[in-house]
């Protein structure tokens, strides 16, 4: 697997124009399979229309220990783009004021901004009471300075939401690399130590399953008892629920599909799969996202797309919750990844 | 007209065998369905099967289908590879459990 992001080897699907361009044209151009927007259309649910703001997902940076290799933020250590202090002193501002329930940390590897915890101890005196951390587990063993994150996790009652692709070291080592089984297993422990994921215990822990390769999620509920037999019988590790998450052809894994002579099967699989009633509940409808650099997207893939939101406001210095609300949510045949079976979020499910 | 028996596209086109004879093709994609379903075994062993039955019934668009399939549902290289086995050993016992009835033949005629 590659060790350096599509940026840093200057392939041409670290351009989202490039990005853009391929899921534009080809199949979809000819008219061999219907656009997204068509498909909305068919049930009556084009524009898709932003509802009121829940969560506020803010990227802190696309650093990253790992360099997976489906990441669709073509995240890794090579990555210098990092939200600075001030920019979280912005975001504090809009969280001061908002009715979003839910702050949304994501990256790269959120931990590794030097003013993570600062951010979280400033967010939860503004009030924010709901907070997910998108933790890859291996940041937790990959540095001294990181061993005590369980225990600040749990002090500000952060609900983690962490990768893992398979319950086999090999699954799982292949999409995200050597070693990331084990170091994987020993955060798990790390956090089951400190009461995340037990049963009963308020401190969530919910793991995130998607493909390793050019396929389709299994049922949700399926992988969920498969994940935690293994688990708990092979490494006696427990936690919450299993999010299956479809991986979605852009960045990373689109040139994974692109190399692999995979993108129009996958592309089939995932029109084929489409499923209008997911439309309802996709977390476009009510997420924001926010880049490193403080600008405003409908969705984490939007963001990597570069499409910004549809709104005279761009930035999160500028936010407002009126302005942005029904906002015509920016689509393009990505979003197939999101309405497929039973739909996809950052929570797994979603219909 | 195509050059060879087999076309991967035409496993996407399977449906259109209602086209022709929508009544029976209907109640068969109904029947497939849900022999798949939870039952007594579970989804995921009935996809074991499949991909077993269809190597041993030598089908590439049920070898394509099921090992997506089973792909799709965790399953291991391992695990797919033990089930073909499996397939494999019951074609292999078949051919030689005649063995006995070419024995039984040798001793009539030459015994």
């Amino acid at each position: 697997m590659a060790t350096i992001s599509l940026h840093k080897r200057e392939n041409a699907l670290a351009q989202s124009k490039k990005q853009l361009e391929i899921l534009s044209n080809g199949i979809f151009k000819s008219g061999e399979l219907p656009t997204f927007k068509t498909k909305l259309a068919e049930t009556g649910q084009f524009p898709l229309k932003a509802k009121t703001l829940e969560i506020l997902q803010i990227n802190l940076g696309y650093m990253c220990n790992q360099v997976c290799e489906h990441c669709h933020v073509d995240a890794g250590p090579d990555r210098k783009e990092i939200m600075t202090q001030d920019t979280m002193q912005q975001c504090l501002e809009v969280i001061k004021t908002t009715d979003a329930h839910t702050l949304d940390l994501t990256g790269g590897a959120p931990e590794m901004n030097p003013n993570f915890k600062w951010f979280v101890e400033e967010a939860a005196k503004a009030g924010i009471k709901d907070f997910i951390v998108r933790s890859n587990l291996t940041i937790i063993t990959a540095n001294k300075k990181y061993h005590d994150l369980p225990e600040f996790f749990k002090k500000h009652n952060i609900h983690v939401v962490s990768s893992m692709p398979h319950w086999t070291r090999g699954k799982t080592d292949k999409q995200r690399g050597d070693g990331v089984f084990d170091a994987s297993i020993k955060a798990l422990k790390m956090l089951n130590d400190v009461g995340y994921g037990m049963p009963n215990s308020t401190l969530k822990l919910d793991l995130v399953y998607n493909p390793s390769g050019a396929f389709l999620p299994g049922n949700q509920a399926s992988m969920e008892k498969d994940f935690k037999k293994a688990l708990i019988e092979d490494f006696n590790i427990q936690f919450h629920h299993l999010f299956a998450i479809t991986n979605l052809p852009i960045s990373r894994f689109l040139d994974y599909l692109m190399a692999s002579d995979n993108y129009e099967d996958y592309m089939y699989a995932l029109v084929e799969a489409y499923n209008p009633l997911a439309v309802q509940n996709l977390m476009c409808t009510n997420t924001l996202s926010v880049s490193w650099d403080g600008f405003l997207y409908d969705c984490d893939f939007n963001q990597m797309l570069e499409l910004p939101v549809n709104s005279k406001i761009k930035h999160i210095s500028e936010y407002n919750a009126a302005l942005l609300e029904n906002r015509t949510i920016i689509t393009s045949q990505h979003c197939f990844g999101c309405t497929a079976g039973a739909g996809s979020s950052c929570q797994g499910t979603v219909a | 007209m195509q050059k060879t028996y087999y076309d991967p596209a035409d496993l996407r086109k399977f449906g259109k065998i209602s086209e022709w004879s929508e009544e029976l093709g209907d109640k068969f994609f109904e029947y497939y369905g849900k022999v798949f379903e939870e039952g007594a075994l579970t989804a995921r062993e009935k996809a074991l099967i499949a991909l077993a039955v269809a190597h041993t019934e030598q089908c590439p668009y049920c070898i394509d289908a099921y090992t997506k399939d089973t792909l799709q549902r965790g399953v291991t290289k391992e695990e797919m590879m033990e089930a073909i086995h499996v397939g494999a050993a019951i074609k292999s016992g078949a051919t030689l459990v005649h063995g006995v009835q070419m024995m039984n033949k040798v001793n009539k005629l030459d015994g």
